[in-house]
């Protein structure tokens, strides 16, 4: 690859962006995206732009590589400079757009947040990377395919042979994001943009991939800029960090100066609503995030005179749930996907467990399972000693009464043509509970109790935030005064701040009405705080079980440690020198029809610490 | 209603506005003999001032026959698709939602009636029932049905999947319910815009009908039956079939921009 030498290590910045102003076009007129947005990237460093959703730093990305043109967009004012492998310095914002072709994918590459649909399904790995190589650097087809494979062991996929001729859907999303780097390195660019890289994928993953990114960027000497939302992410991977809000830039600094010394409240406000691994050590109860209390609430301290043995609210006992894989002309089952596999649990009323595991570990299946909303195979699911798993629909729908369910998508779990208030009358109504006068009071109760004003009641979901929905959402659950809110990652998608504000809502509702959570997480630094009990799921068993405290400060499996391992830390005084380590592939959950895993067996290594016996 | 106020939704209040006016009010303004005399002395006249629009290959005054024939066409169509969005509507929302076997015979049933030309099982109904009005809408809506029906199914189906159905199930929401407050007011777009689509189509095929002998019946006028007489007269006078054309592409076009607004009214995130 490059040496430093060729890139001009001089110190001079690559990009310079200097007051940057885009512009959308609307039917009210023009709005502005961004403006004021002033920084530089030298060789060799990572620039870190973060920022919560519509703080414009992903306008900020595509202006740089003019893609905002094909979203609408219009950069108004302000000098993107650039400087050429040839030593040249031009202005990104006035180029043609065929002289932009020319800049982009060979000296500026590329990496989308969504490995998933950043590769066309219908070619071959082969046919991307090796369609650019052939384009701008008109390699022969030999020659490119040649140059594919180099990529593919340069980003360190296994077998990298038996890769070029497999199809993206063939790949794991790791993989596949790799691929993604593979294409955007082709041409050896000097500088890439990495949008969002990670957050699509898991934690461990996500550790892979950004050494990847690291490991790159010392062997060829490229400016980096890197977009997220994840303090985390910024602390692990910056030299500098942008902190971008609302289209404006905030701070700008060197992540020391950032992480130890914030100079505006914003970013103070960003820095605390991040939960930070480990900071839970030592306290046994859950706590709720400082800086978030809601105005006019309780003490954030939980009560201490807790009942001395918790009573058992659900027990889940040797719980499985398969899917048919359907093949051939007959649509026959042919083989079972093993989503869930002999899981055992036990919640405590007025309690959180926490089920923790990377994508495909079966957790949510488990969370719809006890719901019924997917049909378990087999297992029982004792709630307060009735059978969940085999009682008829009937009587299902008043046993749902005490479980409900809050979802991940805030956009999509509620009814885009139906006004709020209506959305959360629906349980009270189904169930014929009240009506009238007094079901508008119990639904006004609901938006005061998850902190809504009354106004909101006649509005429809689009008019609100991704955080107001999820309280809305939390509002239809507590309708039916449930004992138990099964919330799958009922925070994953929302911004950190609100993810604080929604967490702390959740502790204090479970302090106040004693509701037990099943809470569904990847993020562990959120389990940690929320939780009492914690289960790890790995390719649908529970891999080790126990009090948080037991479970995140004496991991046992060595699964549970990768993932605590993968958790980036959102100091960047402790960073962790991860070895870019090849590619893992998963083993796969599908299994041949009438196959019998053997059940899983615990060994207690502490009071209530289960770990699998392999 | 403020949606209206854009020049597309004037547009199309205005011409559907004018299209229903004058389909009521035409026949009781213009004398029964005017539309139905015939002038053999003028047949094929382009447009003069004793005949604005001009006459027809039996010397009938156009604009007449024109204002007469709305009535039947707009009746046709409007019942004709409306029957359709009656049958097919709850049809392709129960196929959607509930999927599994009651939607592999629902649909089956609805393949098996796409398999044949619309306009041949419309007349084959019409045939079979005898030509008379009811009978033409009868067969144009049950010809439009399995468009309909499909439509709404695949859209059923994309809605069925969504977190707010199931959030609503977990909420003990039973399927009758389900069906009204969450899939319908989600698949009324695609049926807003199918059904204006349709009415545009049951126009024509009213017009195929009556080429047929088996829809409107003479010396009842209607726009198909105005656009099929001329075509044996294109060359010589063009005319006769522009202004029923235009009267259709009038009306069709006032319908879909109608169309496309109301859709956009029960859009709650459209303001």
């Amino acid at each position: 690859m490059t040496d430093l030498a060729v890139n001009g290590n001089d110190g001079a910045p690559i990009l310079a962006v200097d007051g940057l102003r885009v512009e959308f076009r609307t039917d009210a007129g023009p709005v502005v995206g961004v403006e004021e947005v002033s920084f530089a990237i030298r060789p060799g460093e990572t620039v870190c732009v973060v920022g919560e959703s519509g703080s414009g730093k992903s306008v900020t990305s595509l202006s740089i590589m003019r893609l905002v043109e094909f979203g609408g967009g219009r950069i108004a004012a302000g000098r993107i400079g650039f400087r050429r492998r040839d030593g040249r310095d031009i202005d990104l914002a006035d180029l043609t757009p065929a002289e932009m072709r020319a800049v982009r994918g060979s000296e500026i590459g590329m990496i989308f947040q969504e490995p998933m649909t950043a590769l066309n399904p219908v070619f071959t790995i082969e046919r991307q990377l090796t369609d650019g190589l052939i384009a701008h650097k008109g390699l022969s087809a030999e020659a490119a395919r040649r140059k594919a494979l180099e990529l593919l062991q340069e980003v360190r996929i296994p077998e990298p042979e038996r890769r070029l001729k497999q199809y993206p859907h063939e790949l794991s999303g790791g993989m596949r994001q790799r691929v993604v780097i593979a294409m955007a390195m082709a041409c050896e660019p000097r500088l890439l943009i990495a949008d969002e890289p990670t957050t699509a994928l898991d934690v461990t993953i996500q550790a892979e991939i950004l050494a990847l990114i690291n490991r790159l960027k010392r062997e060829t000497g490229m400016a980096v800029l890197f977009i997220t939302h994840d303090m985390a992410v910024v602390a692990q991977m910056a030299d500098r960090v942008v902190v971008m809000y609302r289209g404006n830039v905030v701070e700008t600094g060197s992540v020391t100066e950032i992480f130890e010394a914030p100079q505006q409240e914003y970013t103070k406000t960003l820095l605390a609503a991040v939960p930070k691994l480990g900071e839970m050590r030592g306290r046994p109860a859950p706590e709720r995030m400082r800086g978030f209390a809601a105005p006019g609430s309780k003490t954030p301290q939980q009560p201490e005179a807790r009942p001395a043995r918790p009573r058992e609210l659900i027990e889940v006992r040797h719980l499985s749930t398969r899917f048919p894989v359907r093949s051939g002309l007959f649509r026959q089952t042919t083989a079972h996907i093993h989503a869930v596999e002999d899981v055992s649990f036990t919640i405590f009323a007025g309690q959180t467990l926490s089920l923790v595991g990377e994508s495909g570990s079966g957790k949510s299946t488990c969370g719809r399972s006890i719901m019924r909303l997917t049909e378990p195979s087999r297992g029982e699911v004792l709630l307060e000693g009735s059978d969940i798993a085999r009682l008829d629909s009937y009587a299902l729908r008043r046993v749902r009464r005490d479980m409900q369910m809050v979802f991940q998508d805030p956009f999509a779990s509620l009814n885009p043509y139906r006004r709020l208030a209506a959305q959360v009358a629906e349980p009270i109504l189904n169930f014929g509970l009240a009506r009238g006068a007094e079901l508008e009071d119990r639904v006004a109760g609901l938006f005061d109790r998850v902190g809504l004003p009354r106004s909101f009641l006649r509005r429809f979901p689009h008019e609100l935030s991704g955080g107001q929905r999820q309280r809305v959402a939390i509002a239809r659950a507590l309708a039916l005064n449930p004992k138990l809110i099964i919330a799958d990652e009922a925070v994953s998608a929302l911004d950190v701040s609100v993810q604080a504000q929604v967490l702390n809502l959740m502790m204090e509702l479970q302090a106040d009405l004693g509701l037990s959570f099943l809470f569904i997480s990847h993020d562990m630094a959120v389990v940690e705080r929320v939780s009492h009990h914690v289960a790890v799921m790995y390719l649908g068993r529970i891999v080790e079980i126990g009090p948080r405290m037991a479970v995140f400060e004496d991991p046992r499996h060595p699964y549970t440690r990768t993932l605590l391992d993968a958790v980036p830390v959102a100091d960047p005084r402790v960073r962790r020198s991860r070895e870019d380590r090849r590619a893992r592939t998963l083993p796969s959950p599908i299994f041949p029809l009438g196959h019998e895993p053997a059940p899983s067996v615990y060994e207690e290594v502490g009071p209530g610490h289960l770990v699998i016996v392999e | 209603m403020r949606r209206f106020r854009t020049s597309k939704g004037m547009i199309g209040l205005i011409l559907v506005g004018l299209a229903i006016l004058i389909a009521i009010f035409a026949p009781m303004l213009i004398p029964a003999g005017l539309s139905t005399k015939m002038h053999m002395a003028e047949r094929l006249h382009p447009p003069s001032l004793k005949h604005i629009l001009g006459t027809d290959e039996l010397g009938r005054d156009l604009f007449y026959r024109v204002m007469l024939g709305a009535r039947t066409s707009l009746e046709i169509a409007v019942s004709a698709v409306g029957m359709s969005i009656l049958i097919g509507l709850p049809l392709g929302m129960i196929a959607g939602y509930f999927g599994g076997w009651l939607d592999n015979v629902l649909m089956r049933i609805v393949d098996a009636l796409l398999a044949f030309p619309a306009l041949l099982l419309a007349l084959t109904i019409s045939a079979v029932l005898g030509p008379n009005l009811r009978n033409t809408i009868i067969a144009i809506g049950v010809a439009f049905t399995p468009y309909l029906a499909r439509i709404i199914r695949g859209e059923a189906l994309r809605v069925a999947q969504l977190p707010f159905v199931e959030a609503a199930r977990a909420a003990g929401t039973n399927n009758l319910n389900m069906l009204i407050r969450h899939i319908l007011p989600n698949v009324m777009p695609a049926t807003i815009v199918q059904g204006t689509i349709s009415l545009a189509f049951a126009i024509l095929a009213e017009a195929g009908l009556s080429f047929l002998g088996l829809g409107t019946q003479p010396p009842q006028s209607s726009w198909g039956l105005m656009i099929q007489a001329s075509r044996n007269y294109l060359d010589i006078s063009a005319w006769t079939a522009l202004v029923p054309g235009t009267a259709v592409a009038l009306t069709v076009l006032g319908f879909n921009m109608f169309g496309d607004v109301l859709r956009d009214i029960l859009d709650p995130r459209a303001k």
